[in-house]
């Protein structure tokens, strides 16, 4: 029996401008076998959540380059939570200060992704963080 | 043992990992799919396809858009949607990206949408896609609009599985004879030119209202160098008079031109399936489809069994070899000559 399909929101929340980045991702998924549901640009975390619900997402991506993250992050965290789907693993790309990305961590965010990450390292830890070990 | 209570009631999460059940394929989803199965059957399923890129999901999006704000006073109706797109036959995965086009339905609690991968179906639809419509019925949506894939000649499975079928062409995509190839136009019940405000709308109508007028089944007279050419009908003017006659409707998904035109025209052709029987006779022809569907791979999964991987392998080298044809291969297979 192969494993299920992982099933993945990308998602560009807030007011980017272009998302080349998150396309690069979304194709490094599907080319990793996985299912990516890509919701484009101008998302807010409602859409987003409401998307996850509806895909029934293992996993939320979300590519900010804005500045935006500690509004739009949490906001799309605690909407999972209040749909009931705390299981779904968050991971974030773009512009994410040093700082920041502690804090975002002790939210529940599962990875946290700048510029030069290999997609590879992406691809890899969303297949642990979903199927719980490592394969 | 699935509960199919909160399913029932629209509970969105329940219905949504239900709906990941019965794509993969697992022993609860099938099990709910039998529970739910006589709640079925009052949603309306309509179908759209045709090529990429003549933009079926903004059609989707504002034709779910107009049920849920309907003109005539009318109570919207919950809107359902399925997107399937194509799944990667060389890595598995997809990018499911209708649902980009699908912003004006965002927040309203009356749509839900979900997206679906092909995985490896040929056809435009996804496997689990009839149980995924059947799920979505008995949940209480009425009106449920399938988008296939959308690889263009092929794709007749939508026929089978919905009541209306929406054959979406766009202008510059081929000539006259593209137009008349066999295959997706005979399953339109509605023909939609998309993207209508782009050059070359009047050829493309008229090289699809040519093709129309052939396959139509009454007679028709027209004139050919200054003759008068007849086409004999197939049926007769009695009976030609009671059959639907699939029209051609103009519109711009992106600004919503054409769009109060185009669900009327899906209104008429709900009301004249129900006044024609034309609904029951497809609904059992869908049921029947689905179960010969179902029974064809269940009896190869089960009779797969029956025999070991070397065995099957050892066969698959004879015929491999040429020792033995295909047809004599099967035939031994089934008569358990191995």
């Amino acid at each position: 029996m192969s494993e299920r399909k992982i099933r993945a929101i990308v998602a560009k929340p807030g007011l980017d401008g272009h998302d080349r980045g998150a396309k690069v991702v979304a194709r490094a998924l599907r080319d990793a076998g996985m299912e990516v549901i890509y919701t484009g640009l101008r998302q807010t975390p409602e859409m987003i959540a409401e998307a996850a619900l509806q895909e029934d997402a293992d996993v939320v991506g979300l590519s900010i380059l804005s500045g935006a993250h500690m509004a739009l992050v949490p906001r799309v965290l605690e909407l999972l939570a209040a749909n009931g789907q705390t299981h779904v693993k968050v991971f974030i790309g773009g512009i994410i200060p040093d700082e920041d990305v502690l804090k975002l961590k002790e939210m529940g965010v599962a990875g946290i992704y700048g510029p030069g990450t290999l997609t590879d390292t992406i691809v890899q830890d969303i297949r642990k963080s979903v199927y719980g070990k490592d394969r | 043992m699935i509960d199919i209570t909160p399913i029932l009631s629209g509970e969105r999460l329940a219905l949504s990992r239900l709906l990941t059940q019965i794509e993969n394929d697992t022993p609860e989803g099938n099990e709910a799919l039998n529970q739910l199965f006589p709640h079925t059957g009052q949603a309306h399923l309509i179908g759209v396809t045709g090529a990429p890129g003549t933009g079926k999901s903004s059609l989707v999006n504002r034709l779910a858009y107009a049920y849920r704000h309907p003109d005539d006073g009318q109570p919207p109706k919950r809107v359902a949607v399925v997107a399937v797109d194509p799944t990667s036959p060389f890595t598995g995965g997809a990018v499911l990206g209708d649902r980009v086009r699908m912003k004006d339905l965002a927040g309203d609690p009356g749509v839900f949408i979900r997206s679906m991968a092909s995985r490896g179906s040929l056809g435009g639809l996804a496997k689990s896609t009839a149980g995924i419509v059947q799920a979505f019925d008995a949940a209480g949506f009425e009106t449920i609009l399938i988008e296939t894939v959308g690889a263009g000649q092929a794709e007749v499975d939508i026929a089978r599985l919905a009541h209306t079928t929406l054959v979406v062409e766009a202008p510059g995509l081929g000539d006259d004879i593209q137009a008349i190839k066999a295959g997706i136009f005979e399953i339109a019940d509605i023909l939609v030119i998309n993207k209508a405000d782009r050059p070359g709308v009047e050829n493309t109508e008229r090289a699809l209202r040519g093709m129309l007028n052939l396959a139509h089944p009454v007679r028709r007279v027209f004139q050919h160098h200054g003759q008068i050419m007849e086409v004999q009908p197939t049926v007769d003017q009695d009976e030609a008079a009671e059959l639907w006659q699939p029209d051609i409707y103009k519109t711009v998904a992106t600004d919503g031109s054409g769009i109060p035109d185009l669900v009327t025209a899906i209104t008429q052709h709900q009301a004249y399936l129900e006044n024609s029987g034309d609904w029951v006779r497809r609904e059992r022809t869908r049921l029947q489809t689905e179960l010969e569907n179902l029974l064809r791979e269940t009896l190869i999964t089960r009779w797969r069994k029956q025999i070991s991987d070397e065995q099957y392998q050892a066969f698959l080298e004879s015929v491999f070899e040429r020792q033995i044809g295909p047809i004599e291969a099967v035939n031994k297979l089934l008569e358990n000559k191995f």
